[in-house]
């Protein structure tokens, strides 16, 4: 397998992280919603930044895959 | 109509609709028939360049050619883009101010006194020329300057509504900024840096806002080719650094304590968590430049690669898939284009929210 095999293989596994992460952020937050609507407008913004957190350590890796690819 | 002007009518048609329009051939030449490397023109289109390729027409590449600045031994030399030909690969040679330059993969490079044409090594490198230093007006140069000259007319004339009318309800371009503006002070600097202080960091905190907003529209501008501006490391790195400077600045008795000295935990936690915080004081600018490049480099590419999936495949069967996916790629983009510009700031304001925090009694 060459290089850039490896890269877009750690990408994948960069991108399932994320995706595993925002996706709890995300359904949490829904829920959370949910059970209380006059939160609504916090909720959301700060479902945003943590879902930014997560997404920056998925895109350091996929920085590294572009580096390398 | 025959079927073939008929496919080619239909297929300019979808290309138009979408974001990114022309491809640039690297080579003017239209009898040499390339293989198509998505890379390539992908690398291509993402990275800063010195002129604005339009679109090719018969073959020949229509493109607004940039001023080329150099700063070379001999002084100040420019010349017009325009001298290059198109060409990226350094075959054409320019000679100006005493001085033989090349354009290669973007970079101006300078030949040595007795060379002749571009020798290059195994990887590619060429070794019989230098890079001068380079402070040409390049693609995101110039849409920079676009982008701040748009600002200050849109801000300027907000401000003058203002003035003119105190207390009565905006009008015109006020009408559309106000909100935006109640919004960056409202959501993100009250309620992350505090009542008492927020209004220190507002001229800041609105300048990132709109400013990386405006420029990852314009990054999604067919014609403007993509200008890829914040998806360039180093316009987000300036920002971070600019944010990092102004947290350092106004860093409290307390920020330092929690850094140098946690308190509340026993001592060797304290010498534990020392280099931890000390590193994490340098993380957070780069874990926003990385941000903000990565997003909008991605973006990009992802749409790109959408695009050449109808040239790897040879097929204009393939076009309505990759045009529809790449339509919905882009008006996800526009909403990201408002997120990323959002999360930029937002956590700007954290850091400085951090930074200025007093202690707990």
């Amino acid at each position: 397998m060459t290089i850039t095999g490896i890269a877009a293989i750690g990408a994948g596994l960069a991108a399932i992280g994320a995706g595993l992460g925002i996706g709890k952020i995300g359904g949490s937050a829904m829920e959370a919603m949910a059970r209380q609507p006059e939160m609504h407008g916090k909720i959301q913004s700060s479902a945003l930044i943590l879902a930014a957190f997560v997404e920056a350590v998925a895109l350091f890796g996929v920085v590294v895959a572009f580096l390398q690819g | 109509m025959t079927l073939n002007t008929f496919k080619s009518t239909i297929f300019s048609v979808l290309f138009l609709a979408t974001t990114f329009v022309g491809f640039a051939s690297e080579n003017s030449d239209p009898t040499e028939d390339k293989e198509f490397n998505a890379k390539e023109m992908i690398l291509h289109h993402v990275k800063d360049a010195h002129e604005f390729h339009l679109w090719d027409w018969k073959g020949k590449p229509v493109s607004l050619s940039l001023p080329v600045i150099l700063w070379t031994d001999n002084g100040l030399t420019t010349f017009s883009s325009s001298a290059f030909h198109h060409d990226d690969s350094g075959k054409v040679i320019v000679e100006k101010n005493g001085g033989k330059f090349v354009k290669l993969h973007e970079k101006i490079y300078q030949l040595d006194a007795n060379a002749q044409e571009v020798a290059f090594d195994a990887e590619h490198h060429p070794t019989n020329a230098s890079m001068p230093t380079d402070i040409s007006i390049t693609r995101n140069v110039f849409m920079m300057w676009v982008s701040v000259i748009l600002l200050l007319v849109v801000f300027l004339s907000t401000a003058k509504v203002y003035k003119k009318s105190n207390d009565k309800v905006p009008t015109g371009i006020a009408g559309f900024i106000e909100p935006l503006i109640v919004f960056v002070r409202d959501e993100i600097a009250r309620p992350m840096i505090g009542e008492h202080k927020y209004k220190k960091y507002m001229p800041y905190l609105l300048t990132i806002f709109f400013f990386i907003w405006i420029n990852n529209i314009f990054g999604l501008i067919p014609i403007l080719n993509g200008a890829n501006l914040s998806g360039n490391i180093a316009f987000t790195f300036t920002l971070a650094i600019f944010t990092f400077i102004i947290t350092t600045i106004s860093g409290n008795k307390n920020y330092w304590k929690h850094i140098f000295w946690m308190p509340g935990v026993p001592v060797p936690m304290k010498i534990f968590l020392m280099p931890i915080e000390i590193i994490g004081m340098f993380v957070k600018p780069i874990s926003l430049m990385i941000r903000l490049f990565a997003n909008i480099t991605a973006g990009h590419v992802i749409i790109l690669a959408l695009m050449s999936l109808i040239f790897v495949f040879k097929s204009v069967a393939i076009a309505p898939v990759s045009v529809a996916f790449s339509l919905f790629i882009t008006v996800i983009e526009i909403i990201v284009t408002a997120i990323q510009a959002y999360i930029f700031t937002i956590l700007s304001a954290l850091y400085f929210g951090m930074a200025t925090e007093e202690e707990h009694h």
